[in-house]
């Protein structure tokens, strides 16, 4: 890659204050670096500026700012508002929405070399990443996440309006508990999130209410009514359900047999936001590091071209390393590998391996290793991977050796953990096949399925969870889930957990729902 | 490229899913209410509080992979003297191994952290308790009327002109009688100037010029620019409001037998009584009335902290309540409140005196009269049996005992509760 001269220019700003028009300048000065020398493809951009409290709010609300109301986020809210002000924390500088316009949020408290930073990070690295990673393109659709965003507001608002929040909530927190089983890892059509959709669909509801109505049945005995309703799902076969069914919060909506259609569309609502989240969630790492690598580059570029004061670089270098800081595991403030550490470094050994690479680098990268082309090689990883394959495919033997990676094996049962792999010829590839499964979102979340739905007689509905290596679910957390489930199903509950391999028993629990 | 300022938006966006959480928090988060309380200065109460819940209705379960089980492989950073085949003892259980995943997803059964607001606090604090029934009627009474916007009307005087809706008005009638403006005048001018400098002059267009020009002059002066059609007035309306000031008498026996750490517990309950009348009215003054063998209205610190030496006789402290309330505090306007602090002691020969007074002039005068006896006494004191016959008849009088300072918020809670027949 040609590295730009040097070239005298007038600084962009002085100082710290930022006001409208310096933003826009320097919106401007990183656009033409972003997208005139590295090329980067992404949505257009809306940037908005907002106070710390409201990024609070938006941090509380998994993210989002349109988000439903919801007691938990109040909750989050209070928690993350009591260590910010405690100075436990500082907040996250920026937030950013995978939409068409690519929204970043901004706070007004930044300084403006904080705002450089940040509009290169979120509205340029965020933005390319969200606009070409394959599993964005596949799964969400950036087009018309907002205005579903807005219907699912409206919506929910609309129901505690009607039946009151104390009926609202605890289908909300049912369905919260299941939020990570709500996921099908197959993708369907992720256009069925259109508003013209959505507007089929309340059109769908209307007539199967018409069609449904009959107000003979208001003036039957109770009983009688149950007699009834158990006779239609009875005619459903058991292969129509789709079993076994990975997806619970999906089997919920579709099959359980007491739920009011509002509640059905409360359910899909939250399983909707979940397979939204579900790419943000494969891709942390690799999003980060997208990110992280692009506003490195973009403020260096500025910096030599003469737009960014010294001043201004060394508050933006200080910046930037605390966020690329790994803590060691034995410090205190370790808290698992640094997404933005391990992105950020993996990136720059990309560029390092295309413009120099060792004679290590060459018989562990053939493919790419010397090509001198850093944007197209970065790109096309960005586009084709997740964090998983990325970490498989690209972690060079010296980004282990930087972060001196080291594995353990620890079985639960024993007094002591193993070191299995070290940073050396022999263990690089462990460690690498080992981080890269620590990365599989698929490992980290249990296996749970519907395996069976008896929907004629007891209506009991029978979970498996097949426990990888062994790994039972948390007991409390199980039970409480459980109980959550129960209450959507309305019926019988059991979850039997299972050994992946061998398919032998090791434990289960049966719950039934409140009244 | 938009840059868009969100920061006009409404402040306390996180308002809705907040109280949505103290809803749901409300059982907890009263029981540490009232724990704090026990260990706190009234005096603090109405300042924000911190709270600490431990909840499990709080908790957000969901299906996640124990730690008590199975065998896993794990990936560190920061190798130091490692090598492979070494042996690393796990901590003891309850830390998590090497921090790995500990705090961040331990929410459910954490102690919860959280600050509440002022009148969020005040909210729980006070919120199953009412004033005793019979003030809202009082309340309902219709006292000292306030002006009130209501509308707007044609006529008034001139500092009640609405110069928007005036505008308005005289805009709309100025467009549609197609009164020329400024500039079109100026334009007909220079027109007709031009046309006049022409060389050769055309007369006839110069007269329709002129003429058109006269016409608008004529127009501007005949439609009026306001016209007295187009004035519009703000109209006020005398609306009866009903009185939101209470006074609140303190009465205490300040005689050698009250010691300071009685006079501290009456003051716990004066307090929150103060605190509690000013959630409900706009203006709450306070009287302090100490008593011996003669009453005086003094200020609050001589109140709490000085001693006289005398006997203890409390008619004289009703009397000199019906002193002030006669020259401050008339019935028709203000909500009367009174609490009585003693250690349950009067001279004998005024107690018939005493509880005369206190039913047939005192009592008819206040919403509500609590008489709250502090220390332990264990037989019934004289004032105790004296009183008591007086809370059956009259409802709006009730009396407790208190001995220690953890005790004031119950029986105050209890006094002025929801459920309490008054």
């Amino acid at each position: 890659m040609a590295k730009p001269k040097k070239r005298q220019v007038k600084p962009l700003y002085e100082g710290a204050e930022w006001n409208f028009e310096t933003l826009n300048t320097v919106y401007n000065a990183v656009e033409q670096i972003g997208i005139g020398e590295l090329g980067l493809d992404i949505y257009p951009n809306q940037v908005e500026v907002i106070t710390a409290e409201q990024m609070l709010d938006a941090y509380a609300s998994i993210g989002m700012p349109l988000m439903y109301r919801h007691w938990s986020f109040g909750k989050h809210f209070a928690h993350e508002a009591m260590t910010y002000r405690r100075g436990l924390r500082s907040l996250a500088y920026e937030l950013v929405i995978n939409s068409n316009p690519c929204i970043s949020y901004v706070m007004e408290e930044n300084s403006i070399t904080m705002q450089t930073l940040v509009i290169a990070h979120a509205a340029f690295g965020h933005n390319h990443f969200f606009k070409n990673n394959y599993l964005f393109r596949q799964w969400t659709n950036a087009d018309t996440i907002l205005d579903y965003l807005a219907f699912a507001k409206d919506y929910i608002k609309l129901c505690e309006e009607r039946y009151g929040i104390e009926a609202v909530e605890p289908i909300v927190d049912a369905a919260h508990a299941l939020m990570r089983q709500g996921i099908s890892h197959h993708p369907r059509d992720p256009k069925l999130l259109r508003p013209s959709h959505l507007a089929q669909q309340e059109e769908r509801r209307r007539l199967h209410e018409e069609a449904n109505f009959d107000d003979l049945w208001r003036t039957v005995p109770k009983s009688l009514e149950d007699a009834a309703d158990q006779i239609a799902p009875a005619t459903v076969e058991e292969d129509q359900l789709g079993l076994p069914e990975e997806n619970l919060l999906y089997f919920l909506e579709k099959h359980a047999p007491r739920l009011k259609d509002w509640q059905r569309e409360i359910i899909r609502i939250v399983r909707i936001l979940s397979q939204y989240f579900y790419p943000q969630r494969q891709t942390k790492m690799m999003n980060e590091g997208c990110a992280t690598f692009v506003h490195y580059e973009i403020l260096n570029r500025m910096h030599q071209r003469g737009q960014l004061t010294d001043g201004a670089m060394l508050e933006f270098l200080h910046v930037h390393s605390s966020v690329v800081m790994q803590p060691p595991f034995h410090d205190q403030r370790f808290s698992g590998l640094n997404p933005y550490a391990l992105g950020f470094a993996m990136m720059r050994d990309i560029q390092r391996i295309c413009e120099t690479p060792t004679q290590e680098d060459r018989a562990w990268f053939p493919e790419f290793a010397g090509n001198d082309s850093t944007m197209d090689t970065l790109k096309s990883a960005w586009r084709d991977y997740r964090d998983e394959s990325f970490i498989l495919q690209f972690l060079s033997p010296k980004v282990i050796r930087d972060f001196r990676l080291f594995t353990i094996h620890d079985e639960a049962n024993k007094p002591e953990c193993a070191v299995t792999a070290i940073h050396n010829e022999r263990g690089y590839r462990t460690v690498r096949r080992l981080l890269a499964r620590q990365y599989e979102v698929g490992v980290q979340d249990p296996d749970i399925r519907v395996t069976d739905a008896d929907l004629s007689g007891g209506r009991r509905l029978t979970l498996t969870h097949s426990a990888r290596d062994g790994i039972l679910l948390d007991k409390s957390e199980r039970d409480r889930t459980l109980q959550h489930l129960a209450q959507l199903w309305g019926y019988r509950v059991k979850l039997l957990e299972v050994d992946g391999v061998s398919g032998k028993l090791l434990r289960e629990q049966e719950m039934l729902p409140l009244p | 490229m938009h840059i868009i300022d969100r920061r006009l938006n409404p402040k306390a966006k996180s308002l809705g899913n907040r109280q949505r959480f103290i809803r749901r928090a409300k059982e907890e988060i009263r029981e540490a209410i009232s724990d704090a309380l026990r260990k706190r200065k009234i005096s603090e109460v109405d300042s924000g509080e911190k709270i600490r819940i431990r909840s499990r209705s709080l908790g957000e379960p969901a299906f996640r992979l124990g730690k008590e089980s199975g065998k896993r492989d794990v990936v560190l950073p920061g190798n130091e003297d490692y090598v492979v085949g070494d042996r690393i003892p796990k901590p003891p259980p309850g830390r998590g191994k090497g921090g790995e995943k500990g705090s961040s997803d331990g929410h459910g059964e954490d102690d919860f952290v959280f600050t509440l607001t002022k009148d969020e606090f005040l909210d729980l604090f006070f919120d199953d308790l009412q004033l005793p029934n019979l003030v809202k009627t009082k309340l309902k009474d219709v006292r000292s009327p306030m002006p009130m916007r209501a509308g707007f009307t044609t006529d008034g005087s001139p500092a009640k002109l609405n110069r928007v809706r005036t505008m308005r008005n005289s805009m709309a009638r100025r467009v549609a009688l197609r009164r020329p403006s400024q500039s079109e005048i100026a334009r007909a001018e220079l027109e007709l100037k031009q046309a006049e400098d022409e060389a050769p002059r055309d007369e006839a267009r110069v007269a329709t010029l002129s003429e058109r020009l006269a016409r608008l002059h004529h127009q501007r002066k005949t439609i009026a620019f306001i016209d007295p059609f187009d004035l519009k007035y703000n109209r006020f309306e005398r609306v009866p409001k009903p009185t939101t000031q209470a006074v609140m008498f303190c009465l205490m026996d300040t005689s050698a037998s009250m010691s300071q750490a009685l006079k501290d517990l009456a003051k716990r309950f004066f307090m929150l009584l103060y605190v509690f009348l000013s959630r409900h009215y706009k203006d709450v003054d306070v009287v302090f009335i100490r008593h011996t063998s003669v009453a005086s209205e003094v200020d609050e610190d001589t109140f709490f902290h000085s001693t006289e030496t005398g006997g203890t006789v409390i008619s004289t402290a009703f009397e000199e309540m019906l002193k002030v309330v006669e020259e401050r505090y008339p019935v028709e306007d203000w909500n009367i409140y009174a609490a009585q602090a003693s250690d349950g002691a009067n001279d004998f020969s005024d107690m018939v005196k005493c509880i005369d007074m206190l039913d047939e002039e005192v009592l008819p005068l206040c919403q509500y009269f609590a008489y709250i006896e502090v220390g332990a006494t264990i037989s019934e004191s004289i004032i105790w049996s004296g009183f008591d016959p007086l809370t059956k008849r009259r409802p709006h009088f009730a009396m407790r005992r208190v001995s220690a300072p953890d005790e004031i918020y119950p029986v105050f809670h209890e006094l002025f509760s929801n459920s309490e027949k008054a």
